[in-house]
């Protein structure tokens, strides 16, 4: 009985450790390039991508993936439009949920748990779902890993990019690939609600020390996979829902950094501390 | 053979357009100059060279492979992005710390490696954006009002190292600017756009003209220069010539 228990609880910390890892670089553009509610609109769209899925019989992966990538490609086109994004991306959020729920309720003879997929099932990973983390989340690093100087150029000015010789269109789809595929993974691990969460927190919390963008990238995904790891803790002992834990943690990580943050910057003012 | 050639080009952006049948040429190792007033299509002209900005009509040609160091207008870095000086010059290609601590000297901020981008001043953010572009090994510099934000010392210590740079590097230099009294001396061309260009020609050192000295004073060695303009040129066009009276 302990054995299994140690199972299903090695998965679940497994898969979460993946996509903090996974989520962490791309939470940086997220953030460096005020893509927020860009990340949320992406998200709340998983919920169509989940009753499409249900509704003709494919896998939850591959249906989430395209929904997400749909809306991901018509947000960034638009936003090439010059449309007003805070408006045009809280519709289409907030549309992207309410078909998805009303979509989900139109399944014939199913009973579909929504709860899982609004907050995640971390706990229930199977060796599949495993399978299917693992290599999304490596596909993501290696994308970024690859196109990495490419997107900072573009991140950092679009016409410097061109000057260089650099598509800031192409790295615009790269991040938001990469934006649909950890949409995808992390469905089953923090849910659609709360994708944006471990995206923007981690990195949030990473700006106070970093000195650099890799070292951000890095601090992300240490802060993201303390999190799993600490609100998978508490979700065993304390019977919470695990998907909110784990953000709930990286939220008062977040917090713990902007004091520490300051301390930090004081000390390597006083040159206590290297530059 | 030109670095950049362009013949009629028009842009517009759903408006009225922005640019109307604009001929453009720059050769290696000549320094070419755009004036204009504010509004008068100068940055996006130079958007058009580079590839930026699509032209509605007319036609746009570089050199295949053209080495292009560009020092753009400003560069706004989001608070949220840390990046040192050095990590800066590293993109989107590496550079070996030997190199950017020599380019670094070169522009005149040695030994600012370490520091955030976000700290510099305005003087020494705009020598980091040039030594960035002097890094590609360019064919050609192009500025876009590299000097906006400088006091007028700052301004002419710029165009002066510019000049410096040139002459070493041997490359074409493009700059923009909307004041119309400055402009590089060295400027083999110096072209005055208004929506289409105006009129074309070298600029003229006007050293003991009294309004240039009561403008700029004796301070600058040379690296302002004032253009004669004349205007009492006549051709169909419908907007009017008063911004030289600036300044």
């Amino acid at each position: 009985m302990s054995a299994l228990l140690g199972d299903f609880f090695v998965r679940a910390i497994l898969a979460g450790l993946m996509v903090a890892v996974a989520a962490a670089p791309l939470g940086c553009f997220v953030v460096w390039r005020r893509m927020a509610y860009f990340g949320d609109a992406t998200a709340h769209a998983a919920i169509l991508g989940v009753a499409l899925a249900l509704g003709f019989s494919i896998s939850i992966f591959a249906g989430v993936l395209g929904v997400a990538l749909l809306m991901a490609l018509t947000v960034s086109t638009l936003a090439g439009r010059g449309w007003a994004m805070d408006t045009t991306l809280g519709v289409l959020a907030h549309s992207g949920l309410a078909f998805g729920l009303v979509a989900v309720s139109f399944l014939p003879g199913v009973r579909v748990d929504l709860s899982a997929f609004l907050f995640g099932d971390i706990l229930a990973v199977s060796r599949a779902d495993l399978a299917v983390i693992a290599s999304g989340s490596a596909l993501v690093l290696a994308l970024l890993g690859w196109r990495w100087r490419a997107l900072l150029t573009a991140t950092l000015s679009e016409d410097l990019a061109h000057a260089s010789g650099i598509d800031p269109g192409r790295e615009r789809l790269v991040l938001t690939l990469a934006l649909a595929v950890v949409v995808a993974v992390a469905l089953k691990v923090v849910g659609a609600l709360l994708i944006a969460a471990m995206l923007i927190i981690p990195a949030a919390a990473a700006r106070n020390f970093a000195r650099g963008p890799e070292a951000m990238a890095a601090i992300a995904a240490l802060i993201g996979a303390g999190a799993v790891f600490a609100g998978l803790q508490l979700s065993l002992q304390q019977d919470t829902p695990a998907g909110p834990s784990i953000v709930a943690v990286a939220a008062v990580a977040f917090a713990l950094s902007v004091g520490f943050g300051a301390i930090w910057q004081k000390l390597r003012k006083d040159k206590f501390l290297p530059e | 053979m030109s670095l950049i050639a362009a013949s009629g080009v028009s842009v517009g952006f759903g408006g009225p357009p922005v640019l109307r049948d604009v001929d453009f040429r720059i050769d290696p190792g000549e320094i070419v100059t755009i004036v204009g007033p504010n509004g008068s299509g100068k940055s996006v002209l130079l958007r058009v060279l580079l590839g930026i900005v699509q032209p509605r009509r007319g036609r746009v040609m570089r050199k295949a492979g053209l080495r292009i160091g560009y020092v753009p207008q400003r560069l706004h870095i989001d608070a949220a992005l840390p990046m040192s000086v050095a990590r800066f010059l590293s993109l989107p290609r590496r550079q070996t710390a030997h190199r950017i601590a020599e380019v670094l000297t070169r522009v005149g901020v040695p030994g600012s490696e370490a520091k955030q981008m976000t700290v510099l001043s305005g003087g020494q953010f705009q020598r980091v954006l040039l030594a960035r572009a002097l890094l590609a090994d360019p064919e050609i510099l192009v500025l876009d009002e590299p000097t906006q934000g400088l006091d007028q010392p700052g301004v002419a210590a710029f165009y002066r190292l510019i000049e410096d740079v040139r002459a070493e590097l041997g490359c074409a230099v493009l700059s923009v600017s909307h004041d119309l009294h400055v402009v590089m001396s060295a400027s083999d061309r110096v072209i005055c756009l208004n929506g289409h260009v105006c009129c074309e020609g070298t600029p003229k050192v006007v050293s003991n003209a009294p309004e240039y000295r009561a403008l700029f004073g004796y301070g600058t060695g040379g690296a302002l220069a004032l253009y004669r303009h004349d205007h009492d040129h006549s051709h169909d066009h419908d907007h009017p010539h008063g911004q030289e009276a600036g300044r």
